[in-house]
């Protein structure tokens, strides 16, 4: 039997510190994507209330706390991350594993924002992209999902193939604000 | 230019998938006249003012029916095909 080694995503590429600003990743646990049936919308936000503690999001916001969030990830969609996904939700939605899918960092440090700014087109105004806040959205070419966590911090999702080009991108950008700091 | 995705709000064009003139919200019964679908099909206008086409939001999965001006590039209306549709309108 051969010995396999489990990698993780970034496979050593994070964490990354560069000026003020950090790069890690992330070991959200299990990922399931919720797709809830026509009309089921409401049935499914109290099943996931009565069993992991939050609500469904609405449009471009997320719910819960560390190690148990719902992020609205599309159109009828939410990413369950941390906890394995209760059987009574499956009464209202569509569950997919999606575990070995997602490639997901954490940014955080005071210019954070900076850094995020330079990849992505969003407004990350402290005002209009608040804590709790997520949107899908492209950073660099590729589709993410990007989520305000804390004060200073925001969590990023790509797919897991892009991984190294998401750590590469960010270590660019953070040197790039790094470098305008004033020493 | 940025076009407003009714869920996510104002984003950059970038995010978004061109798709054509806003026509495949008016699809021909099956037993319409041969031109009705000719025109369905192939025929297009190309003016030079007030528009209407299918953009697809690639981040959220919405089809938006954007109503543009191609002169001036100002994004006068933004809806969900799917609203439009529902409204039979």
């Amino acid at each position: 039997m051969v010995e396999l080694i489990a990698k993780t995503p970034f496979d050593g590429a994070l964490p990354l510190e560069v000026g003020t600003v950090s790069a890690s990743e992330v070991d959200t646990g299990v990922l399931t994507s919720v797709a809830p049936y026509k009309g089921k919308n409401k049935a499914l936000s109290e099943a996931l209330k009565g069993a992991h503690g939050m609500a469904a999001p609405a449009p471009n916001r997320a719910t819960g706390k560390e190690g148990s969030r719902a992020i609205w990830f599309g159109r009828e969609m939410v990413l369950l991350c941390g906890p394995e996904p209760d059987a009574k939700l499956g009464k209202h939605a569509a569950l997919t594993d999606q575990s070995d899918a997602w490639a997901v960092a954490r940014l955080e440090g005071e210019n954070a924002a900076q850094v995020l700014a330079r990849l992505t087109p969003i407004d990350l105004r402290p005002g209009v992209f608040k804590r709790g806040h997520t949107a899908r959205t492209e950073l660099q070419h590729m589709m993410a999902s990007i989520t305000r966590i804390g004060e200073r911090s925001y969590q990023i999702m790509v797919f897991r193939a892009f991984a190294q080009t998401l750590a590469h991108d960010l270590k660019i950008a953070m040197q790039g604000v790094a470098a305008r700091q004033p020493r | 230019m940025r076009i407003t995705c009714p869920i996510c709000g104002e984003r950059d064009r970038r995010e978004f998938y061109y798709q054509g003139a806003a026509v495949a919200l008016d699809r021909p019964e099956a037993d319409a006249e041969p031109e009705a679908w000719v025109d369905y099909v192939h025929v297009r206008d190309n003016p030079c003012g007030m528009t209407r086409d299918l953009w697809y939001h690639e981040h959220c999965g919405s089809w938006v029916v954007v109503t543009r001006n191609t002169a001036t590039h100002e994004v006068i209306e933004t809806a969900l095909a799917s609203d439009i549709k529902e409204q039979g309108a």
